[in-house]
């Protein structure tokens, strides 16, 4: 970090994850959805292409605004059937990694969620990679691209649920 | 009592649940239809160059398909070591010349051939080399990049087993101006269902309306109109293939347009479909174009050519467990633009984070847990016997299951299987 570029500290950027795992744990996804800009994107590359490239490769998830705003109406409503009634979450956020992106910031963090779901539990585990933009004093969500580090999905099924 | 009761008199289509439970069925399922049928291993276009491989099971088997370095053929191998055993690749996929089992270093060239034996003096009678090469799977074959292994040595050839399959594999390709290539990324998951019960879902039209409500309503959200909705017919292929093929509100990629692709892809997407009209005339060119297609290669082999085409397959480690392998499949050399708004179409529906992917586990999921129940011994299959077959009647699945119980035989009886 460049003494000129420090705008915001690793505390604040924290503070910022852990409410957005609050919000996804208590399935608070209308309020969730506040936290993202409105160009903003979220992604999750294929488990044999972490590197993936949205443009080039199959993805597992590629939502620009749009699609995740119809995804949380989708998790919001009763007929997202793998996701009703909701899973029990507990998104675990850890090592992470500040630095400054030109006028926004970019953080790496290691990630565990635990879901919890009629008899079953799963447990994912990645690296977040977010772009944060400092907007009015606080931070909003410009790209959230979370990389499995499960060679598969065999284990869990399906990646129904926000990570 | 056979498991599967067809009778066209009283129009009456019943399978009975321990199809789909039965321990006993299970393994026979493994010999008789897993060990004497055609196997999708994978596509021409994962291995383009000499040296490039993928290894994944097939049928439940671990084996490697390798473009040989000399002949420039494509080579599927049992992935063992004809010393003692151990894989001989040991990665997902790559590129190499040789293939060295790590435990002794006996080391194979990409055709097989056994090129290195550590201090093969000790072997006091000599090593015959070339008995010792790679296994090839008993038969191999391709059609249309699409590359397919069988376990029996007497299976007909590929062409005559596909039987009417081989038309609908050429619309898609053809639709695709020819040549297809498997886009990088896998979908791989894995879950607690019977794998028939994913053959069937995947050729199902009946389910689309109330299984995938939030996807409609998301169609609608971007601007979709939903008024034509789904409507077309069912086909028996022959052989226990089937299709469906239907009109629907979604764009294709080649070539309807939808708002989802943005008003300035209009244009292009005119283009594409005048192109396949030039070339395939105009009613097999709106057959390619707008109608889609959700085809059934028996046994596993899934090649939906919807929103975006994937290619599917899929095997039972249980006979409450299914794992999936799934690709998204392409245009060769598709400009960038396409390609972009092709994957994205892809994962408005498809995949573990699809909007319907994940739908149809958890319906899957839940008849197997029906099952379980007891109480209820059949399934009804007999939705639209006795009329020209519609997409949303049952016709497809009725073809899979004949062929079933055709080549399960005896063994598929209510009295064995428990």
């Amino acid at each position: 970090m460049t003494a000129a570029a420090v705008t915001v500290c690793r505390q604040e950027v924290e503070d910022f994850l852990y409410a957005e795992a609050a919000l996804l744990d208590s399935w608070r996804l209308d309020d969730w959805l506040l936290m993202f800009d409105e160009d903003a994107k979220y992604e999750m590359p294929c488990n044999d292409a972490p590197d993936g490239d949205p443009a080039t490769d199959l993805m597992l998830i590629d939502d620009d605004y749009t699609r995740l705003a119809a995804r949380v109406a989708r998790l919001n409503s009763r007929r997202a059937h793998r996701e009703y009634p909701h899973s029990r979450t507990n998104h675990q956020v850890f090592n992470v990694r500040v630095d400054s992106l030109g006028d926004d910031v970019s953080v790496t963090a290691s990630f565990t969620v635990w879901r919890f779901r009629a008899g079953r539990s799963s447990c994912y585990v990645g690296r977040y990679r977010y772009r944060l933009r400092k907007r009015d004093g606080g931070l909003l969500i410009v790209c959230k691209r979370a990389e499995l580090d499960m060679t598969d999905l065999r284990d869990v099924g399906d990646v129904a649920v926000i990570l | 009592m056979p498991l599967v009761i067809d009778d066209p008199v009283a129009q009456r289509f019943r399978v009975h649940r321990s199809a789909m439970t039965s321990p006993d069925i299970h393994r026979a399922e493994i010999d008789h239809i897993f060990a004497k049928s055609w196997l999708y291993v994978g596509h021409e276009s994962e291995i383009p160059e000499p040296g490039d491989f993928v290894r994944r099971p097939v049928g439940g088997r671990p084996v490697f398909m390798v473009r040989g370095v000399k002949t420039g053929q494509v080579n599927v191998f049992h992935n063992t070591c004809t010393h003692r055993g151990a894989l001989v690749c040991r990665q997902d996929a790559g590129n190499s010349k040789v293939f060295q089992c790590f435990y002794h270093a006996w080391t194979f060239d990409s055709e097989g051939q056994l090129k290195g034996v550590p201090n093969r003096e000790a072997y006091g009678g000599g090593l015959n080399f070339g008995e010792l090469g790679l296994r090839r799977v008993a038969r191999v074959e391709s059609y249309r990049g699409f590359v397919f292994a069988s376990y029996d040595r007497d299976i007909v050839d590929l062409p005559t087993y596909l039987a009417g399959a081989k038309d609908y594999i050429d619309l898609v390709v053809d639709g695709c101006g020819g040549s297809v290539e498997i886009v990088r990324g896998t979908n791989q998951y894995s879950f607690g269902a019977n794998w028939k019960l994913l053959v069937e879902n995947s050729v199902d039209g009946y389910h689309a309306e109330s299984t995938h409500d939030t996807y409609f309503k998301y169609l609608v959200s971007i601007g979709t109109d939903l008024r034509g909705g789904v409507s077309g017919r069912a086909l028996d292929l022959g052989n226990g293939h089937a299709v469906i093929e239907y009109s629907s509100p979604w764009g294709r990629p080649v070539a309807k347009w939808e708002p989802l692709f943005g008003e300035e892809a209009r244009v292009e997407i005119d283009r594409m479909r005048a192109d396949l009209v030039a070339r395939h005339g105009e009613h097999r060119a709106h057959t390619m174009a707008e109608v889609n297609r959700n085809l059934l290669i028996y046994p596993n082999l899934i090649i939906n050519d919807i929103m975006a085409v994937t290619v599917r397959t899929f095997y039972p480690p249980a006979p409450d467990a299914v794992d999936v392998t799934a690709w998204a499949l392409a245009p060769v050399d598709e400009l960038p633009t396409l390609r972009q708004r092709r994957l994205d179409s892809f994962l408005t529906f498809l995949g573990p984070g699809g909007f319907a992917t994940p739908d149809d586990v958890e319906a899957l999921e839940s008849c197997q847990q029906g099952f379980a129940g007891g109480g209820v011994e059949w399934n009804d299959i007999s939705r639209g016997m006795g009329r020209t077959s519609m997409a949303n009647d049952e016709e497809q699945m009725r073809a899979f299951w004949r062929r079933w119980q055709h080549q399960m035989g005896a063994v598929a009886d209510l009295a064995g299987a428990r």
